[in-house]
């Protein structure tokens, strides 16, 4: 069957990766860091169509280890390949709706997805850049997506949405580029990570870097560290399941056996499962971007920004109108979280709205079919039009 | 009193509604699915901010394109700053408050003004049912029993005069109100209030 036709209905249908290219020699992005980086490629795609005064815009920002495919379907996939990540949540009549909206998302800095990341290759040498790479922020992930933004000519975004470290790129924006967004939409996110969320983190990237093949983060073209990230995926799949999720998933179930094996094979239906996630998880992602991306996430606080910004502060008069979405059951950015940032933005006189959605599957929950937050999502964007 | 715009929403909103003056910053404690909320954006082009402890209200309420915190009342108004509001709207809840001069206080600091109504337990049916059949009263202001229900305080409008005296708060407006729960129908009573009025709506500032 036609994809192009049996998706019509639901689905922003056929979309196609993009490549936008900037700070070319002897033109750099000034990185956080300090340091003068260039050239930047960014992979990005756009679902519906920009208005004629470009006022319909809307940036989705991607977690982790997402991609710029946001929703709908590429040309040459192949049959029953899955739509993009967030086909759920936006195409013709969903929650970020393609019909009114127009939908960029960008794969960020430092990823493995087609923008510039450590696997890319140093022009200066030609081989990749390795622990060349300079460290990435989320800011600069940010102002890579502006820079885009720019040749696309949108000066004002009608709305920047994301989930995870998706959200805290949405935050990065309302502080950084406030007069470019009228609505925000940080689902599951923190305004800095905690000492819990540092730790995860930490122990992934021991793993990649326990990894004799990680070689300093030189494996391209030989071995590559693909044990140490199969464990930093199992460790982090498991910040993003909950206590709820995992026994009503797997319980003490044993996977293909009636008893224990007495041995280190996977008897328990769990361990099977993570290590499943951790063999996917490898054919997909470069252990060097987890590190970068993960570091970002560590280092990302916009606490005294965020304090400093709004009405109350007089940096500027148009509020923003937020939306700040948790789920009950996320241990990695659990409510209390949110609710610092709901006081913050009360504080500062913003425009806030906030509600904690009931969920036994953890952090991922934002990821997961659920009318509930599309209804909240599609009734918030509308009423602000 | 001019209602004619505001048929759809229940009767004790629309007063409390048409006290309100356009373009102001309201915020509504426990506002529920938002129609008086979504009624002042409409028709006053008034500010709005709701706060509701009910995970689905709140989530209805923000799919409508209102402004609504979901959390405790008490602890959500503590974050704002000093009269952020022209208008902080306690309506029928005041009944079901814990500490009710502590919130009342916190109210007064963050609006100019606080309206408040509750159900009126001096009314005449509840005196006779107490009086006559020697049960706790129940009736359609006030339907549960004594062990059900959320309602952990009975206030008079007499009572409440002289808890705002008691405080220091100015009684900027007093409308007693006679009106079934979720009726778009009902009257204002100025005779007699205390003992014919089912509701009283007040509207309070912190005496200076």
């Amino acid at each position: 069957m036609n994809r192009e036709t049996s998706h019509s209905h639901s689905s922003v249908g056929i979309v196609e990766k993009q490549y936008y290219t900037f700070a070319h020699h002897p033109e750099t992005l000034r990185l956080e860091c300090g340091a003068e980086f260039g050239p930047v490629t960014i992979a990005y795609e756009t679902c519906g169509t920009l208005a004629e005064d470009k006022g319909n815009a809307i940036l989705v920002a991607h977690a982790f280890s997402g991609d710029s495919h946001v929703a709908g379907y590429y040309r040459d996939d192949i049959e029953d390949e899955k739509p993009g990540w967030w086909d759920s949540m936006v195409g013709p009549g969903k929650g970020i709706d393609t019909d009114k909206y127009f939908v960029i998302c960008a794969n960020i800095i430092g990823s493995c997805m087609g923008s510039t990341g450590p696997g890319s290759p140093n022009p200066e040498t030609d081989n990749p850049y390795g622990l060349d790479f300079p460290m990435v922020t989320i800011g600069d992930m940010v102002n890579a997506q502006k820079a885009l933004l720019d040749s696309l000519g949108i000066e004002r975004l009608h709305a920047v949405v994301g989930g995870s470290i998706g959200g805290m790129q949405v935050l990065q924006w309302c502080v950084r580029f406030p007069e470019m967004v009228r609505c925000a939409i940080p689902i599951a996110t923190t305004m800095r990570h905690s000492a819990l969320a540092i730790a995860f983190n930490e122990i992934a990237r021991q793993s990649i870097m326990a990894d004799p093949n990680w070689n300093n983060g030189n494996y391209y073209g030989g071995s590559r560290p693909d044990m140490g990230l199969a464990v930093a995926r199992m460790v982090g799949h498991v910040t993003y399941l909950s206590d709820e999720a995992m026994r009503r998933k797997f319980g003490r179930r044993l996977q293909d056996k009636e008893t224990f094996s007495f041995g280190f094979d996977a008897d328990f239906q769990v361990e099977s499962y993570l290590r499943h996630q951790g063999i996917k998880f490898v054919n997909r992602f470069d252990a060097n971007s987890l590190l970068y991306i993960t570091k970002a996430a560590d280092y990302f606080d916009v606490v005294e920004s965020m304090n400093k910004s709004g009405p109350a502060n007089n940096t500027r008069q148009d509020k923003i109108k937020y939306l700040i979405v948790s789920y009950t059951s996320d241990w990695l950015y659990p409510t209390y979280q949110a609710k610092e940032l709901v006081r913050t933005l009360k504080r500062t006189g913003q425009d806030v709205s906030f509600c904690e959605i009931e969920a036994d599957c953890g952090h991922d929950a934002f990821l997961i079919p659920d009318d509930r937050l599309s209804k909240l999502i599609g009734g918030f964007l509308n009423g602000t039009v | 009193m001019v209602l004619s715009d505001s048929e759809k929403i229940r009767f004790d909103l629309q007063i409390i509604g048409s006290t309100i003056e356009p373009e102001s910053r309201v915020l509504d404690l426990g506002c529920g699915n938002g129609d008086l909320l979504a009624w002042l954006e409409t028709h006053k082009g008034v500010q709005c901010t709701g706060i509701e402890q009910d995970k689905e209200k709140a989530a209805h309420c923000i799919a409508r394109g209102l402004s609504v915190l979901q959390g405790d009342l008490s602890e959500e108004v503590e974050d704002y700053p000093t009269c952020s509001f022209d208008y902080v709207i306690l309506s029928q809840t005041l009944q079901q408050v814990y500490e009710p001069a502590q919130l009342l206080k916190s109210l007064s600091r963050i609006g100019r003004k606080v309206i408040v109504s509750f159900p009126n337990f001096s009314h005449y049916t509840i005196r006779l049912q107490l009086l006559l059949a020697g049960g706790a009263p129940k009736n359609d202001q006030l339907p549960y029993s004594w062990y059900d229900s959320p309602n952990i305080r009975v206030i008079t409008l007499k009572d409440f005069r002289k808890f705002s005296r008691d405080v220091g708060y100015t009684i900027v407006k007093e409308i007693a109100i006679n009106t079934n729960p979720a009726s778009n129908e009902g009257h204002v009573v100025h005779f007699l209030a205390n003992l014919r009025a089912t509701y009283g709506i007040y509207i309070i500032e912190k005496y200076i």
